[in-house]
């Protein structure tokens, strides 16, 4: 077998193998990549293979170690991990032109199970660029002397001749609700936000650039310090962390809108949980969804796959302005005996005031215009934390703001809650969205005032304004904590990183997230009535054969249009009756030269023959073009020559 | 050189005469060909060469008859002849000329060097220094030579036969690819057969028979000549056959690099020559074939792990894998 082929087919699997390197278990990479090595040096050295024995023993202790480290052997994993050890071992067995076949299909098999793991746009394109090396190598089992350039190209032009193909089957492939390969475990290892606050937990999730989600509003969008996406409310309070403790009963949620809503749709990374997120306060729901007692949108089931919807929201609302006793002693509760200092400040304001807006105001006042600083690094805190934090080191995030504030006004008789979610995010000019980052989490309060309900009060803007009005960034006097793209990058960096994520959300909408509603409408749009799994197969069916008859008829023009050129189809005719003779003339034998050899060959038919060849060339070569007699005089001579006079 | 790719068509060629080929250089590869026995072949490539304003480039070992045939040529085409012995201390101004200073007129006057001459025998080009070398080469692409600032145009027409040592020889310096180029052909002369070599040896000494020699042609003949040859007819089907010549170098793995397109231009250039020695006014497939071998071995290398091969090996792979279209 040749040389090359067998290093390409070694390349295709290693270009197979290498993205699947970071979730195999070690040995099994470490030992693939000796094998292939092992290969490399074989046909290198130009060795012969190794026994089959010695394979089948690789074989069965291979198998035997995956099934005892996996305990099954079974199931996805397992199955892409026996694959990969196979394909490897298959070329050290690689004796007949039919064995790369096999490693070749295996390949392309191989290739696709990299989208158990990613479905990125890197990803992609890796697996394009495997595919292109393994048709080339497949090329080479084809045609063994071809050019590597050539090689390249013409496996690039033969990828670019299924596009058709793979277009129709993109559209026109019935689709299925969630992802084909929806398994639980699929889910993401997600950072986000958890429905729990602790000191440092929101700090910690703002040095995390990833992407939270993604919007786009249908019209204009609100003002950036009016973009509050509530998530999990946090009631209960031990002193540390902020958990939702256990409402006593579920109710719907009322409230009244007072603004026109804002509708926008967003595309939601997975995070694993149930709830989604959404401007205050939802108005229209999208569908499988609910409210829950404290505003929250809340899913089916966990988000273990990226999530569109649509939705509208009202800034300005009376929310729950009817709240229960129960609800309300609810947002009273304090842990006992901590913070004493809070306690007797609160007691202070409470008897100077009763009207529980003036008491926000006394609160917000005092973060205000007590030296209070706005960090990323906050000294931790003791046992009476919110104590040690209002009156000694003055200085935390949002979730100690949105802690200290709720303990306050809870101490001061103002039923109030802490709400986390995201706040803000950046305007992608590129593809017109807002992108909504684990930077943007925030923490902050809401308290319940008679007559109006639940109130936002957020406690950060009072210490650093620009936290809500611009970004994190902006807001902390020393934000070197921060990654280097949320500090302050290069104009040119951003705006890099902009288009990159412009080009990575339309991919999510268009590619990954061409779910059936979306094939649905795409398709009534085109013109198909009545959509139907059945409809669709048959038109899938239709689309496939005209491509390919297509393609055929391009690719088959060259045989039937061969030669419109009479004078040189006739000299072809009598080449091929010459040839049943047994004297063919080759390929690239002139006519002058085949005529003086058939003449020597055979006395008999060497006048003739050279006579026609003569004409021939003239008429083929010549400068003056044949007119229509001496054409049609040689195509009777070449009609009347008698091969078979050379028996 | 060994046997012609169509060596079934022994010359000169009885058939294939649509017009007979002119008498004077009929009358001119005769008296050639009584000096040169047995190298019909090398002596129509050289013609061919001059015919079609190339240059020639004759590799071989010493003592085959390289000088002889270059003065043949000359003596009978009736060119001013020039050799030029290149050596290891040869100088550009050796070959291209010198200006003295005259001290009764008190001004320089240039003596014109060697190259100033139609025909020019630039014998053993390897063993000058590429300085040199690439003296004479320049003067062979532009066909005028700069000296001191002034521009002289050199004889018409110019004719340079090179003649190089195989390059494995101690102390040489092998022109470069992009050199070699500049040669329309090149050719080996090889050993006589054995016949021609016993002529060669009992007949009269070969200096003699030079000297005899009368010249043939008309320098207005052979300029006619040269004119006719651009003016044979390329028909539609022969350019794609070349084509077909030049995509299968550049698409198969035998070779490092596929021809260039001046590549082709040479090997059509020299085919049109050569279809008018043969006495035809159009080009046919076969004229390609026969000139592949002088125009294409120079100018394309073999890859590594495909079989080194002789010129003519190399040649005659290349037609049989092309199919005429």
């Amino acid at each position: 077998m040749d040389k090359s082929l067998i290093y390409s087919l070694i390349l295709s699997i290693l270009l197979v193998l290498a993205p699947h390197m970071e979730h195999l278990p070690l040995w099994v990479s470490i030992m693939c990549t000796a094998l292939l090595a092992w290969r490399t040096l074989l046909n290198y050295r130009a060795l012969p293979l190794p026994p089959r024995w010695l394979l089948l023993l690789i074989t069965l202790v291979g198998v035997a170690v995956i099934g005892k480290s996996y305990h099954t052997l079974f199931g996805r994993e397992v199955g892409v991990t026996l694959l990969m050890m196979l394909a490897t071992l298959k070329l050290l067995e690689l004796r007949s032109s039919r064995d790369a076949m096999a490693i070749i299909y295996l390949s392309c098999f191989i290739i696709i199970t990299n989208f158990f793991y990613s479905q990125s746009i890197p990803t992609a394109l890796l697996m394009l660029l495997s595919l292109i090396v393994i048709v080339a190598s497949w090329l080479r089992i084809q045609a063994p002397n071809i050019r590597l350039r050539s090689q390249l190209r013409l496996a690039s032009i033969m990828l670019i001749q299924s596009v058709p193909l793979m277009l129709v089957l993109f559209v026109l492939f019935p689709r299925v609700q969630g992802p084909l390969w929806g398994m639980p475990q699929d889910a993401y290892n997600s950072s986000g936000l958890s429905d729990e606050m602790s000191p440092g937990s929101l700090s910690k999730l703002s040095l995390s650039e990833a992407v939270a989600f993604r919007v786009t509003y249908a019209t204009s969008a609100p003002a950036r310090d009016q973009m509050y996406w509530r998530g999990p409310v946090l009631w209960q309070y031990d002193g540390r962390t902020w958990t939702r403790g256990t409402a006593g009963y579920q109710y719907a949620p009322q409230f009244t809108e007072a603004s026109v809503p804002f509708e926008y749709s967003v595309v939601l990374e997975p995070h694993n949980k149930r709830w989604l997120y959404a401007l205050d306060m939802p108005a229209t729901l999208p569908a499988n969804t609910r409210l829950n007692t404290d505003f929250q949108l809340l899913n089916n089931a966990p988000v273990n796959a990226r999530m569109r919807y649509q939705m509208s929201s009202t800034l300005r609302y009376h929310a729950n302005a009817e709240e229960t006793p129960a609800q309300l002693q609810r947002g009273l509760q304090l842990p006992p005996r901590l913070n004493p200092r809070t306690l007797a400040l609160a007691q202070m304001w409470r008897v100077q005031q009763s009207d529980p807006a003036e008491l926000v105001k006394n609160a917000l006042r005092y973060f205000n215009q007590e030296k209070f600083s706005y960090t990323l690094e906050p000294p931790l805190l003791g046992r009476d934390g919110v104590d040690e934090f209002l009156f000694d080191t003055r200085q935390g995030f949002c979730e100690h703001y949105a802690s200290a504030f709720v303990y306050l006004m809870r101490a001061a008789g103002v039923p109030s809650r802490v709400v986390t979610g995201y706040q803000g995010g950046e305007f992608n000019a590129f593809g017109n969205y807002y992108i909504v980052r684990q930077s943007d989490a925030h923490a902050w309060a809401e308290v319940w005032i008679a007559g109006l309900g639940w109130v936002r009060v957020d406690p950060t803007a009072a210490i650093a304004p620009e936290r809500v009005e611009r970004n994190l960034a902006s807001a902390l006097k020393d934000n070197t904590a921060l990654s280097f793209m949320a500090r302050n990058p290069p104009a040119w960096l951003s705006k890099l990183r902009l288009n990159i994520d412009a080009l990575s959300n339309s991919w999510n909408m268009w590619v990954l997230g061409y779910d059936p509603e979306r094939q649905f409408a795409l398709l009534t749009r085109l013109g198909m009535e009545d959509v139907s799994w059945q409809r669709m197969a048959r038109n899938l069916m239709l689309g496939l054969a005209v491509i390919l008859a297509v393609l055929a008829a391009l690719m088959f023009r060259h045989l039937f249009k061969r030669d419109p050129d009479r004078v040189h189809a006739a000299w072809l005719r009598l080449c091929k009756r010459m040839t049943k003779v047994g004297l063919p003339r080759a390929a690239h034998e002139g006519a002058l030269d085949y005529a003086q050899r058939v003449g020597s060959l055979r006395p008999a038919l060497a006048s003739e023959l050279q006579d026609i060849a003569q004409r021939y060339v003239q008429l083929r070569y010549g400068v003056v073009p044949g007119d229509k007699q001496s054409v049609q005089a040689f195509i009777r001579s070449v009609a009347r020559f008698k091969a078979r006079k050379a028996r | 050189m060994g046997k012609p790719p169509h060596s079934d068509s022994p010359f000169p060629l009885p058939t294939h005469h649509f017009q007979t080929m002119s008498q004077p250089l009929h009358r001119v590869i005769q008296q050639t060909e009584q000096v040169i026995v047995g190298k019909p072949m090398q002596i129509r490539y050289a013609l061919a060469c001059l015919l079609a304003r190339g240059h020639l480039l004759i590799e071989d070992l010493p003592g085959v008859g390289k000088t002889t045939l270059a003065h043949v040529l000359a003596r009978s085409l009736g060119l001013q002849f020039q050799r030029i012995q290149f050596t290891s201390d040869l100088l550009p101004a050796d070959i291209l000329g010198v200006s003295v200073y005259q001290r009764d007129t008190a001004d320089f006057k240039f003596h014109p060097g060697p190259i100033f001459a139609q025909m020019i025998l630039a014998d053993e080009v390897n063993r000058a220094t590429p300085k040199a070398q690439s003296a004479l080469l320049e003067a062979m692409e532009e066909q005028q030579v700069t000296i001191e600032g002034v521009t002289r145009a050199l004889p018409v027409p110019f004719f340079v036969i090179a003649t190089q040592n195989p390059s494995h020889q101690i102390g040489t310096f092998p022109l470069p690819e992009s050199q070699l180029d500049r040669f329309l052909m090149r050719i080996q002369l090889g050993y006589p057969d054995a016949q021609a070599e016993r002529g060669l040896l009992s007949g009269v000494d070969r200096r003699e028979l030079v000297a005899r020699l009368r010249p043939q042609m008309e320098l207005s003949e052979l300029l006619a000549l040269q004119k006719r040859v651009q003016e044979v007819y390329v028909s539609e089907p022969l350019l794609d056959y070349v084509q077909a010549i030049l995509k299968h170098t550049r698409e198969s793995a035998n070779y490092e690099h596929g021809l260039s397109p001046r590549a082709g231009l040479a090997l059509l250039a020299a085919a049109r020559a050569w279809a008018l020695l043969d006495g035809r006014d159009a080009v046919i497939p076969e004229d390609v074939q026969a000139v592949l071998p002088g125009v294409a071995s120079h100018r394309l290398q073999k890859t590594q792990d495909s079989q080194p091969s002789h010129d003519d090996t190399l040649a005659r792979e290349l037609i049989t894998a092309v199919a005429i279209p």
